[in-house]
C-alpha cells in the first residue's frame, strides 16, 4: 500500500505540465467556445427581453418627473412643515411661478398634473388651468394670484401631495399596488371601499390553482389514452388535442360564450330535455365558473403534452411486473405507474399555472365581475389610465409572487423532478 | 466594377424618386363599420384627388393612448393621423403626445365663411382635438319581452326598475355614464349631478343605486357586446353606442328599439401626433383640412348613424347610402331624440376618472 502513495506526485501530461492545469486549459477553451456559441442568443435576449422588462419594472419606483418639472419649488418646499395646517408661504409660490413658466412653455405641466392626479384627484385640472394663466401673472404677491386662479392652491393636501412625491424615487406605486399609501400619519391602508389589488391577487392565485387542478384531472386520462393507444389511433386523437391549440384564443373564447350564455347551446339543451326550468337557466358565464371552464379548455394542451411525453417513456413492463408480483390494477397504477408520471404532472402544472396567472383576455370576456384577474387591472393601467408606474408595480408583485411559488414548488416537489419527456 | 457602382447609384436614386412619388400616410381608427364609413367618406375621395398618396389603415384606436406614448418614448412615431374619443385626446394633449391645433388656420371654414372655431363651437374640448362626430351612449331594449306585459320603457329609470321591467341588463364595466344615470334616477337634479359626485357621499349614493340592480347586470367592456346580447335575448335592455344599436335595429332587423332618454353625448375626432417631421406633418394637415370640411362630415353620416360635429353639416345629412332610409331621425342630435341629454363632462372626468374607477372596480369585485 505504502509504495503507491510514495509514487503519487502531481500527475504530468505528455508535455510535462501538470495534468490538472492542462485539463483546466482545455476545458476553458471549450467553455469559451460554448459561450461564443450562445452569445448571439444571449445578447438577443438581453437586448429584446431583459432590458425592456427591466426598464418597465424600473418605472415602479421612478418619480423624476416631479423634481424635474418643479426643481425650485421642490427645493424651497423642503423647508415647509407638512404637518402644519397652513399652505406654504410666498417663497414657495414664487418658485412655483418660475417653474410653471418654464413648464408651461415646454408643455410639461400637464404631464406633471396627470402624474400627481394619480395621488390626488383634481390636481390634473389644477395644473392645466394654472399653466394657461401663468403667463398673465404680475410680479409679486404670487400666493394670492395662484389662489385666485384656483383656491386649491391654498389647500394643504395639495402641497402635502407635492412634497410627499418630490423625490426622484417613490414607494408610492408599490404601496398602491398593495392597497396602501403613506398618509398623514405614515403607512396606512386605503379606505375599505377602494381596496382591490390584494383581493384580486389572491383571487388570481386561487383561480389559477383551480384551473391547474381541473387541467390535471381532465388531462391525465386523455394523456394516458394517447400514450397507450396504437400509434394509428393515437395520432388521430393527438390532432384533436392540438386542433384547439392552433385556433386563435379569441375564437375559442367566443365559442365558449356561445355555448355558456343563458340563451346558449348548453342551457338550450338542458331546457329542451327538461333538466332545467326555462325561467331559471344556469348562469355558466360572467362569473368564476365561466373563467374556469374556458381557461381549462384553453390551457389543457399545456397539461396533456408534457404528460403524454412522460407517459410515453414509462415502460409497460413495470406495470406488468407489478401485476405478476400480485398487485391488483389499482395498486399497480398507484404504486408503480403514477409515481413515474409525477414529473410530467409537475411540468404541466408549472406551465398551466404560470400561463393562467397572467391571463386577461379570457377572464375579461367570460369572467364578469367575480372572474377577473389582476392582469385585467394591469392592462387597464397600461392602456387606459396610463398609470404605468402602478402597472409596473403590480407586475413586480405578480412576478415576485410567481417566483415565491416557484421556490415553494422547488422545496416541495423539487424542480429536477420536472420533465418534459 | 465601375458600371456596377453606377448601377447601384442609379437604383438608389430610383428608390428615392419613387419614395418621393408614392407617399404613405398611416391613419389610425376603430375598425369595423366606423372605419368603413371613413374610408368611403374621406379616404377614397382624398386618394382620388392625390393619386400619389396611399392611406394605410391601422385599427389601433382602442390602444392609441398607450401605443402613442410608447412610440413617442422610443422616438419613432409611425402614425400620421389618429382617431380617438375626446377624453383620450385630452389625455394625449396633457401628456404632450398630440399637437396643438389652431382651428381657424388649419381647418376649413364653413361654406358660408364662418370660421371653423365657430362652426365647431363648444365641441373643441381640447387644444389638440379636431371633432368629427357626435355619438351617444344610450339604451336599446328588446320589444318582445313577454314578462313586461306590453309595457315599454319610456325613460332611463326603467333600467333601475326591475319590478316593471324584469330581466338582465347590460351596462359598461366602468363608472362613466353609469353613475350619472344612477344619480338621475335617485332624484338628483341633472345640473347637480357632478357636484354630488364630487363628494364621497355622492359616489356612495350612486353605487348604492347601482347596487339595487347589481344582480341583474351583465357588464360589457367592448361596444359590440350589448348588441350581441340583445340580439341573442341574453339581456332585455342595455347601453352601448347609438351607431351599434342602429345597425342591430335597421341593418339586422332585430326586435330592438332605442331608448334615447338621457343619452350621454360624447365626441370622437382626430389628433395629430406631436413632433411629426415636416413633410409628414404637411400631408397630415392637408388631409385633416379636407376630411373635416362641411361636406365630408355630412358624407360620413350616409354610412353610419353618428352626427357630424359641424353645425354647418347638419342640413346636408341625407339618406343612408345602402338602406336608403333618412338618416336625420337616427342621429343622436335629432330634436326628437335629444329631449333629455347629458354632455360628458370632460374636465370632471379627467380629474376623477382613475379615482372613481378604483372605487367602482372595488365595488364590482366585492
Amino acid at each position: 500500500m505504502s509504495d503507491t502513495t510514495a509514487q503519487s506526485g502531481p500527475m504530468l501530461a505528455a508535455d510535462g505540465t501538470p495534468l490538472k492545469v492542462s485539463l483546466a486549459r482545455a476545458l476553458r477553451r471549450q467553455k469559451l467556445r460554448a459561450l461564443m456559441l450562445i452569445a448571439p442568443l444571449f445578447l438577443f435576449i438581453v437586448i429584446t427581453f431583459l432590458a425592456p422588462i427591466g426598464d418597465m419594472l424600473f418605472r415602479s419606483v421612478e418619480n423624476a418627473i416631479v423634481p424635474d418639472t418643479l426643481p425650485e419649488t421642490v427645493a424651497v418646499l423642503a423647508d415647509w412643515d407638512a404637518s402644519s395646517e397652513e399652505a406654504p408661504g410666498e417663497d414657495v409660490f414664487t418658485a412655483l411661478h418660475a417653474d410653471l413658466l418654464i413648464a408651461a412653455e415646454e408643455k410639461t405641466h400637464t404631464r406633471l398634473g396627470s402624474r400627481l392626479n394619480y395621488e390626488m384627484p383634481g390636481i390634473s385640472s389644477l395644473f392645466r388651468k394654472s399653466g394657461r394663466k401663468v403667463d398673465d401673472m404680475t410680479p409679486g404677491n404670487y400666493k394670492e394670484q395662484f389662489i385666485a386662479i384656483d383656491k386649491d392652491w391654498g389647500n394643504v393636501d395639495v402641497w402635502r401631495t407635492i412634497k410627499r412625491f418630490s423625490g426622484d424615487y417613490t414607494a408610492g406605486y408599490f404601496l398602491a399596488s398593495i392597497d396602501a399609501k403613506i398618509g398623514h400619519d405614515g403607512f396606512e391602508f386605503v379606505d375599505e371601499d377602494q381596496r382591490i389589488y390584494l383581493f384580486l391577487l389572491w383571487r388570481t392565485i386561487v383561480l389559477s390553482v383551480a384551473i391547474t387542478l381541473t387541467c390535471t384531472i381532465l388531462g391525465y386520462p386523455v394523456a394516458w389514452i394517447l400514450a397507450n393507444l396504437p400509434l394509428r389511433y393515437s395520432n388521430l386523437l393527438m390532432i384533436l388535442v392540438l386542433l384547439p391549440f392552433w385556433t386563435s384564443l379569441l375564437v375559442r373564447t367566443s365559442a365558449w360564450i356561445v355555448l355558456l350564455q343563458q340563451q346558449g347551446v348548453i342551457n338550450d339543451t338542458l331546457v329542451a330535455i327538461g333538466l332545467v326550468d326555462d325561467l331559471n337557466r344556469l348562469e355558466l358565464m360572467h362569473n368564476q365558473t365561466g373563467t374556469i371552464i374556458a381557461m381549462t379548455h384553453i390551457l389543457l394542451p399545456f397539461m396533456i403534452l408534457p404528460l403524454y411525453s412522460v407517459m410515453k417513456t414509462v415502460s409497460p413492463s413495470y406495470v406488468r411486473a407489478a401485476k405478476s408480483l400480485g398487485a391488483n390494477d389499482w395498486t399497480a397504477f398507484w404504486k408503480v405507474y403514477f409515481p413515474n408520471t409525477v414529473p410530467g404532472i409537475g411540468a404541466g402544472a408549472v406551465l398551466v399555472f404560470i400561463l393562467a396567472i397572467g391571463y386577461y383576455i379570457t377572464p375579461e370576456l367570460v369572467g364578469g365581475t367575480s372572474g377577473i384577474f389582476i392582469s385585467n387591472r394591469i392592462a387597464y393601467h397600461i392602456s387606459s389610465s396610463l398609470n404605468w408606474g402602478l402597472a409596473a408595480a403590480l407586475g413586480v408583485v405578480l412576478l415576485s409572487m410567481i417566483l415565491i411559488l416557484y421556490w415553494v414548488y422547488d422545496k416541495i416537489v423539487g424542480i429536477d423532478n420536472v420533465k418534459l419527456g | 466594377m465601375k458600371s456596377m457602382l453606377t448601377l447601384a447609384t442609379a437604383a438608389a436614386a430610383l428608390t428615392v424618386v419613387s419614395a418621393a412619388q408614392a407617399e404613405d400616410m398611416t391613419i389610425v381608427s376603430w375598425g369595423g363599420a366606423y372605419s368603413a364609413s371613413q374610408q368611403k367618406a374621406y379616404h377614397d375621395p382624398y386618394m382620388a384627388m392625390h393619386p400619389d398618396v396611399t392611406i394605410i389603415n391601422d385599427e389601433s384606436s382602442a390602444e392609441a393612448v398607450a401605443k402613442l406614448r410608447a412610440m413617442s418614448e422610443a422616438g419613432n412615431v409611425t402614425w400620421d393621423v389618429v382617431d380617438v374619443v375626446a377624453a383620450d385626446a385630452i389625455r394625449l394633449c396633457d401628456e404632450g403626445l398630440a399637437m396643438e391645433i389652431d382651428p381657424d388656420t388649419m381647418l376649413a371654414p364653413a361654406p358660408d365663411g364662418t370660421p371653423a372655431s365657430k362652426d365647431f363651437g363648444d365641441l373643441l374640448v381640447s387644444e389638440c382635438f379636431i371633432p368629427q362626430i357626435v355619438y351617444s351612449t344610450t339604451f336599446g331594449y328588446r320589444t318582445d319581452v313577454a314578462e313586461w306585459g306590453g309595457k315599454t320603457p319610456e325613460d332611463i329609470c326603467a333600467v333601475f326598475d326591475t319590478d316593471t321591467f324584469p330581466g338582465k341588463r347590460s351596462l359598461e364595466k366602468r363608472p362613466i355614464n353609469n353613475v350619472e344615470w344612477a344619480l338621475l334616477c335617485d332624484g338628483v337634479a341633472p345640473e347637480d349631478v357632478y357636484d354630488v359626485l364630487s363628494t364621497p357621499e355622492g359616489v356612495d349614493k350612486a353605487l348604492a343605486k347601482l347596487a339595487t340592480i347589481k344582480d341583474d347586470v351583465v357588464w360589457w367592456s367592448a361596444g359590440a357586446e350589448t348588441p350581441q346580447r340583445l340580439a341573442d335575448g341574453e339581456v332585455v335592455i342595455g347601453s352601448t353606442y347609438n351607431g351599434r344599436l342602429f345597425s342591430v335595429i335597421e341593418e339586422q332587423k332585430q326586435p330592438v328599439a332605442m331608448l334615447w332618454d338621457w343619452q350621454v353625448f360624447d365626441l370622437d375626432g382626430w389628433i395629430i401626433p406631436a413632433g411629426l417631421p415636416e413633410a409628414r406633418l404637411k400631408r397630415a394637415l392637408d388631409y385633416i383640412y379636407f376630411a373635416t370640411d362641411t361636406q365630408r362630415l355630412a358624407d360620413q353620416a350616409k354610412y353610419i348613424s353618428y352626427g357630424p360635429a359641424r353645425k354647418s353639416s347638419a342640413p346636408l345629412v341625407g339618406k343612408h347610402a345602402e338602406l336608403g332610409i333618412e338618416m336625420a331621425p337616427h342621429m343622436p342630435t335629432d330634436p326628437k331624440n335629444a329631449v333629455h341629454t347629458l354632455l360628458y363632462n370632460y374636465e370632471w372626468w379627467a380629474d376623477n376618472r382613475d379615482d372613481l374607477d378604483a372605487k367602482f372596480q372595488a365595488w364590482l369585485a366585492n
